[in-house]
């Protein structure tokens, strides 16, 4: 049930982009607003038609410009989350999802809506759901679709901090029910690592760069296409217990971790964002350092960016740790691949949104 | 008391009304979605009835619905009586006089509905038909309800534009707002004081009604 797509325009958004997405993977498209990046998105779901352009589910073709082939929307089997989730303001809850169905059916949809946390919420109108509660209602009218392809469009722009990181871990944790392919567009690079398998980077219509998560993050030349200086990797690592003095010990592969306060029972594993500039690189193991965090490791790569900065690909166990220092550092100190070095984090860091838990808290919640 | 002007005023503004009903959704919903060349061209030949005063709006009906006329002779063609000064032409002249009060609330009811919404409804698997009556109409009902009560009070009280193209027959043409004027021509102020106050009481309730109804759709919505 792979979802391919291609699209070339050049009105209203200059567009040429071909992709791939495989069944139960996670796209994220990403790039500034006005990239075209939901113009993409509204080719999938055909409400809008590029002037050549080709999406296939399964190799059954929705949209072919040159075998003038197009099915409107509501031929599409396509789950649209919406930016600002136009729900339909008149139903409520448990009639939105139903809304999506071929066959009407309230068991299904209260079991729809337990799925995404809202359970005893159905009979509200959206209007009488809080802004969080108003998106989980829009990711279930989508999945009652039983969409071939999942849309999601900026979906957790419009809630507050505290609510996106809520919502972002409990995508995590729904997509081991989803087996379709799933696209999800946004400008938040930081949310891209966090619930992204792929990434494409869009860039005035056109992906400057496609590959896995990890790949395009360590892409100095992708970072510099969305002017982004965060460069950070995904270390996982497991919750092992909270200490009296409001940090969390984890156990990662690279040693222990300390960090303010992560949510979560022990042995809940998660994912922890390390952002390249807050690591800094020492030749010596350090001592009578304030920093609680040292991970010692081995130099793989070092690549010089566009500015006076280089970064440094560490390889900590199995894993790649990223430090973001300045070119005179890295002469100083005489790095070169294959140099032993300890990589330097300070706890406070790593912020709260930071912290992805894995699929894993799905049986942890259930 | 002049009933029969009464019922007759009624049936008129029940007709117009049904008429008017599924053209100002068709007409209200295009221009409400649609952007297109001579948009605001369609707007203003639908405005038109409301600064035109009605006797010049009468006078070109009366020209255009005349035996003499394209329309006036297919309608002795095949009706076997002309149009003008008969029921059915009062009933063609006062859908199109309404077009204004009829369309234009209706078109400010659909646009009222977002985009998204719209789009939300086709992504949920609707025909463009099923969105109209599961989400469109049910969203855009205050501004239809506002377009039927304005069509149906505004053709009770409608008094040039039925004096030239309908005449004042008795159980024909004769609507209550011209038998009053009747009346008073007539110096009967006593009869026409009644009428008046039916007609002030019947709109009233009209217009009473239409609030209650909005007022529950407001708290459906809510």
């Amino acid at each position: 049930m792979a979802l391919e797509v291609m699209a070339r325009a050049v009105a209203p958004i200059p567009l040429d982009v071909a992709f791939r997405v495989e069944p139960g993977e996670l796209l994220a498209l990403v790039g500034h607003s006005g990239s075209g990046k939901t113009t993409i998105l509204r080719t999938i779901a055909g409400l809008w038609r590029p002037e050549v352009a080709r999406v296939a589910v399964d190799g059954v073709p929705w949209l072919d410009t040159g075998a003038g082939i197009f099915l409107p929307p509501h031929r599409r089997r396509v789950g649209l989350v919406f930016q600002n989730y136009a729900l339909f303001p008149h139903m409520t809850a448990s009639q939105n999802v139903m809304a999506a169905m071929d066959r009407a059916d309230p068991a299904e949809a209260d079991r729809i809506l337990d799925l995404v946390n809202l359970h005893g919420l159905a009979d509200r109108k959206p209007a009488q759901l809080s802004g969080g509660q108003q998106q989980r209602v829009a990711v279930a009218r989508a999945l009652a679709r039983r969409p071939q392809a999942l849309l999601l469009d900026e979906p957790f722009s419009a809630v507050d901090r505290a609510t996106r990181e809520k919502l972002h871990g409990e995508i995590v944790a729904l997509r081991a029910h989803l087996k379709m392919p799933v696209v999800l567009v946004t400008h938040d690079v930081n949310e891209a690592q966090l619930l992204a398998d792929r990434m494409a980077v869009i860039e005035k219509g056109k992906v400057v760069r496609e590959g896995t998560t990890a790949a395009v993050m360590a892409d100095a030349e992708a970072l510099r296409a969305m002017n982004i200086r965060e460069v950070a990797v995904m270390l996982p690592a497991t919750i092992a217990e909270h200490l009296p003095d409001g940090l969390t010990r984890l156990d990662a592969a690279t040693g222990p971790l300390f960090l303010p306060t992560v949510e979560g029972a022990p042995g809940t594993r998660v994912r922890v964002r390390i952002m390249a500039h807050e690591v800094i690189v020492s030749r010596a193991r350090p001592r009578g350092l304030s920093a609680q965090n040292i991970l010692s490791g081995t130099i793989t790569r070092i690549v010089p960016g566009a500015g006076p900065g280089v970064m440094v690909h560490m390889a900590v166990g199995a894993h790649e740790i990223l430090a973001r220092i300045t070119r005179r550092a890295a002469d100083e100190l005489a790095l070169e691949p294959g140099d032993t070095a300890h990589a330097i984090l300070k706890s406070m860091s790593v912020a709260r949104d930071h912290v992805a838990y894995t699929p894993g808290i799905a049986e942890a919640l259930d | 008391m002049d009933w029969e002007a009464l019922f007759l005023s009624l049936r008129l503004a029940a007709w117009t009304v049904a008429i008017l009903l599924p053209v100002s959704v068709l007409m209200g919903r295009w221009l409400a979605y649609h952007a297109f060349r001579g948009r605001g061209l369609v707007e203003a030949l639908v405005m038109l009835p409301l600064v035109l005063p009605p006797t010049v709006f009468g006078f070109y009906l009366l020209v255009g619905f005349g035996r003499n006329s394209p329309v006036g002779a297919f309608w002795q063609e095949y009706f076997g009586h002309q149009l003008v000064f008969t029921f059915e032409g009062l009933v063609v002249a006062s859908v199109i006089f309404n077009l204004p009060f009829a369309i234009q609330p209706a078109q400010r009811g659909f646009e009222a509905i977002a985009t998204e919404v719209r789009e939300a409804a086709s992504c949920c698997g609707m025909s463009p038909g099923r969105s109209l009556w599961k989400v469109e109409l049910p969203l855009a009902w205050p501004g239809l309800m506002t377009a039927m009560v304005l069509t149906f009070a505004h053709t009770l009280g409608e008094f040039g534009i039925v004096l030239m193209v309908g005449g004042s027959i008795p159980g024909e043409t004769k609507t209550i707002a011209i038998a009053i004027y009747d009346k008073v021509q007539s110096f009967d102020e006593r009869s026409a004081g009644i009428m008046s106050a039916v007609l002030v009481a019947t709109s009233l309730f009209t217009i009473a009604i239409t609030f209650a109804l909005s007022a529950r759709v407001g708290r459906r919505l809510g």
